[in-house]
C-alpha cells in the first residue's frame, strides 16, 4: 500500500467539476484508490465521494494506493494533483 | 407588488408570468417481482439519460462553452456513480420496489447529504444529484423533460432551475428567469449571464402570479408582479432606451466616426470623474474630450495635492491605453463653489473670479495641478486645455507655468512626455480673437454652454428666460464657423466639449463647418457616431 498526503491549492477546492477529473484519473488504475478528509475516507473513483469531502482550497487530503501498480498509481495521481488541484 | 431579490444578470423585462412546472413527477411505490428485470430497466433508462445528457452537453458547449457545459458531464459521471447505482440496485433488490422509486429515494438521500454540507457551492450540487434522478424517472414513466413554453414569451418563475431545464428551453420564448431559491453560483445564474437574458435569484414569489403581467429589473434586483399603468409606462421606455442602445452596440461598436464621404471626426467623451471611465471604454469612445478635473477639488475637505492628483490622472490614462486624454485645469468659481477656498461673495459669479483667473492669481494652486497633470503624461496621451480665457496675455501666462513645471520636472529627473496645450472657447472675447489664439496653442475646443450664456446674455439658470433661449441662434453658429476658420488658419484643430456637441440635429452642420472633434457624454457616443456616418461633409 501506497500513502501521501497533499494540500489543496485551487482556489475553488475539489469542486463538481475537478472533482470529475480527479475520478477519472483514479479510474485509469486497477488498484483501489481512496481519498481520506479529517478521517472520512472515500472510493476516489466514485464521484458522489469524492464530492461529499467538500474539500476545499488549502485543505489536507490523505491519498492511498493499493494493490495492482499501486506505486505508478500514487506517482502518477499526485502528479495530476500538483497539475490541477 | 414589488419584491426585491438579488439580480444575476441587467436587463429589463415585460411579460407574463409562467411558473416553470418541475413535474417532480409522483413516483408511486409499487411491489415488483422480477427484481432482476426491474434492475436491467433501471440500467437501460440509465443509458438512455447519459444519451441524453451528452446531447445537452454538446448543445452547451455551442451556447455557453466549455467550462460552463463540463457539468452535463459531470452528470454523466454521477449517474454512473457505484454508490448511486449501487444503492438503486440494493433498494430494488432487497425490498422489491419499483425502479422509478428506488431512483427517487436515493436521488433525495444523495442530495439531503450535499444539502447538509457547510459549503454553498457543495450545496448547489443536491440540485445535481436530483436533476440526473428526475431524468431517469422521467424516462423510466416514459415521459419527456422540461415544460412546455406555450407560444407567447414569458417570464419564466420557478423554485429553482436545474442546468438541463435552462439548457433544453426555447431561449426565444423566455424574458427573464426568476427563482426563489439558487444562488449567483447557480448554474442557472451561469447561464443566463451567458445567455444574455436578465435574472433574479431569491424573489419569494407568490404561487397566484401564474398568467399575470410582472415586470423584472435586473439593474436594481427588483421585481414588480402586476404593476400599475404609470410603472408599465416607465419600464417600457427603459427598456425602448436600452434596446436602442443595444442595437447601436450591435451595429456601431468598432465602427469608424466617418462621413458617407469618407471625413473622419474624433469622438471623445466628457468625464467627471475616475469612476467615469468604465462608461467611457463600454461605448467606445475614441478618447477623453473634456476631463473636468473639478471632482478633485469638489470632492475634497482640502487643497488636494499633488500626489493625489496625479494618481487620479494617471490612472484615468493608464485605463485609456494609450487614447488622448484632455484635461481641463481647474473651472471653478460661478455656480461650483469650495468652501476652503474662500472666494468672496460676489454679485455676479458668472463674470467673476473663476477658471483661470484663480489659476493665475493663485499660482501655487495652478503649478500643482499642472505638476501632477505633466507626471502623469508619462503614462499615456495626454492634452491640457485652459478654461474661460479672455486674453492672449493668459494663454502665455498658463504656457509660462508649464514651461516652469516642466523646467523643474527635468531638474528632479522627473519623466514627462509632450503634452498638447489647448484653450476653451467660451466667451464673445476668445471667439473674436480666435485668429491669434490660434497662433499660441495646439487646439481650440469650444464650450458651448458658456459660450451661448455670454453671447445671448441669457442666464441659463433662470427658467423665465427659456422661451427666448436658442441654442441654434444664428449668433452662436456664425461665431464657432469664425472659430473653426481662424483655427484651421493658425494650425489648430478645432473642437465641440458643450452640450450642443451632442445635438444631432446639428451633427452635418458641424461636419460641413470644418468641425475635427466632438466630446460628448458616453451615452451619447454611439448616437452621434451613427449621425457622422449618415452624413456628409459637403
Amino acid at each position: 500500500m501506497k500513502e501521501f498526503v497533499y494540500t489543496i491549492t485551487d482556489p475553488e477546492g475539489i469542486h463538481a467539476r475537478p472533482a470529475g477529473v480527479l475520478v477519472k484519473e483514479a479510474a485509469k488504475y486497477p488498484c483501489n484508490v481512496t481519498i481520506a478528509k479529517d478521517g472520512r475516507e472515500v472510493d476516489a473513483k466514485r464521484i458522489m465521494g469524492v464530492m461529499s469531502l467538500g474539500v476545499k482550497c488549502g485543505q489536507e487530503i490523505t491519498m492511498k494506493t493499493d494493490g495492482d501498480e499501486e506505486e505508478a498509481a500514487a506517482d502518477a495521481l499526485l502528479a495530476f494533483l500538483k497539475e490541477n488541484l | 407588488m414589488k419584491l426585491e431579490g438579488k439580480s444575476v444578470f441587467s436587463g429589463i423585462a415585460i411579460g407574463r408570468c409562467k411558473i416553470f412546472g418541475k413535474q417532480e413527477s409522483l413516483v408511486k411505490r409499487s411491489k415488483v417481482e422480477d427484481t432482476a428485470g426491474e434492475i436491467k430497466r433501471f440500467s437501460q433508462a440509465k443509458e438512455q439519460a447519459k444519451e441524453q445528457l451528452s446531447v445537452l452537453h454538446e448543445k452547451a458547449l455551442k451556447e455557453v462553452g466549455e467550462a460552463n457545459a463540463m457539468i452535463f458531464e459531470v452528470h454523466q459521471m454521477m449517474l454512473d456513480d457505484l454508490d448511486y447505482v449501487e444503492s438503486i440496485t440494493n433498494m430494488i433488490e432487497s425490498q422489491n420496489i419499483n425502479a422509478e422509486f428506488a431512483v427517487a429515494s436515493t436521488g433525495d438521500n444523495f442530495a439531503e447529504m450535499f444539502s447538509a454540507m457547510d459549503d454553498d457551492y457543495m450545496r448547489e450540487r443536491a440540485a445535481d444529484v436530483k436533476d440526473i434522478s428526475n431524468r431517469v424517472v422521467h424516462i423510466l414513466q416514459g415521459k419527456g423533460m422540461g415544460g412546455d413554453l406555450g407560444q407567447e414569451p414569458v417570464i419564466l418563475l420557478a423554485d429553482d432551475l436545474a442546468p438541463s431545464e435552462t439548457v433544453q428551453l426555447d431561449k426565444s420564448k423566455v424574458l427573464s428567469f426568476v427563482t426563489r431559491y439558487g444562488s449567483t453560483n447557480s448554474h442557472t445564474a451561469i447561464l443566463a449571464r451567458t445567455m444574455n437574458i436578465p435574472a433574479l435569484i431569491g424573489v419569494d414569489f407568490p404561487q397566484d402570479a401564474e398568467g399575470k403581467m410582472a415586470i423584472v429589473d435586473g439593474k436594481t434586483g427588483i421585481f414588480i408582479l402586476e404593476p400599475s399603468a404609470e410603472e408599465l409606462e416607465t419600464y417600457k421606455k427603459l427598456k425602448e432606451q436600452e434596446q436602442e442602445r443595444a442595437r447601436l452596440l450591435q451595429e456601431l461598436k468598432g465602427q469608424d466616426n466617418v462621413t458617407k464621404d469618407g471625413k473622419t471626426i474624433q469622438l471623445y467623451a466628457n468625464i467627471g470623474g475616475v469612476g467615469d471611465v468604465a462608461t467611457v471604454l463600454a461605448n467606445d469612445a475614441g478618447g477623453i474630450g473634456l476631463f473636468r478635473s473639478e471632482f478633485l477639488y469638489l470632492e475634497s475637505e482640502d487643497y488636494p495635492t499633488e500626489e493625489q492628483q496625479f494618481k487620479a490622472y494617471r490612472t484615468v490614462v493608464e485605463n485609456m491605453a494609450g487614447k488622448k486624454v484632455i484635461i481641463r485645469t481647474l473651472d471653478i468659481g460661478a455656480d461650483k463653489q469650495v468652501g476652503y477656498f474662500n472666494l468672496d461673495k460676489e454679485e455676479n459669479p458668472a463674470m467673476g473670479y473663476r477658471a483661470i483667473r484663480i489659476c493665475l492669481d493663485r499660482k501655487e494652486i495652478f503649478k500643482t495641478q499642472l505638476r501632477a497633470i505633466y507626471r502623469a503624461s508619462y503614462y499615456g496621451k495626454i492634452s491640457v486645455m485652459f478654461p474661460m480665457i479672455i486674453s492672449v496675455d493668459e494663454v502665455r501666462q498658463a504656457k509660462e507655468m508649464c514651461e516652469t513645471v516642466k523646467c523643474e520636472l527635468d531638474a528632479e529627473g522627473i519623466p514627462y512626455a509632450e503634452v498638447e496645450l489647448g484653450v476653451m472657447i467660451e466667451t464673445p472675447a476668445a471667439a473674436m480673437i480666435s485668429d491669434l489664439l490660434a497662433k499660441e496653442v495646439d487646439f481650440f475646443s469650444v464650450g458651448t454652454n458658456d459660450l451661448t450664456q455670454y453671447t445671448l446674455a441669457i442666464d441659463r439658470q433662470n427658467p423665465k428666460l427659456d422661451s427666448i433661449y436658442d441654442a441654434h441662434h444664428p449668433a452662436i453658429l456664425r461665431m464657432l464657423q469664425m472659430i473653426i476658420d481662424n483655427g484651421h488658419k493658425g494650425g489648430c484643430w478645432v473642437g465641440i466639449c458643450g452640450e450642443l456637441g451632442a445635438d444631432l440635429t446639428l451633427t452635418e452642420t458641424f461636419i460641413q463647418m470644418g468641425i475635427d472633434e466632438l466630446s460628448v457624454s458616453p451615452s451619447m457616443i454611439l448616437p452621434v457616431r451613427e449621425q457622422i456616418r449618415n452624413s456628409s461633409s459637403k
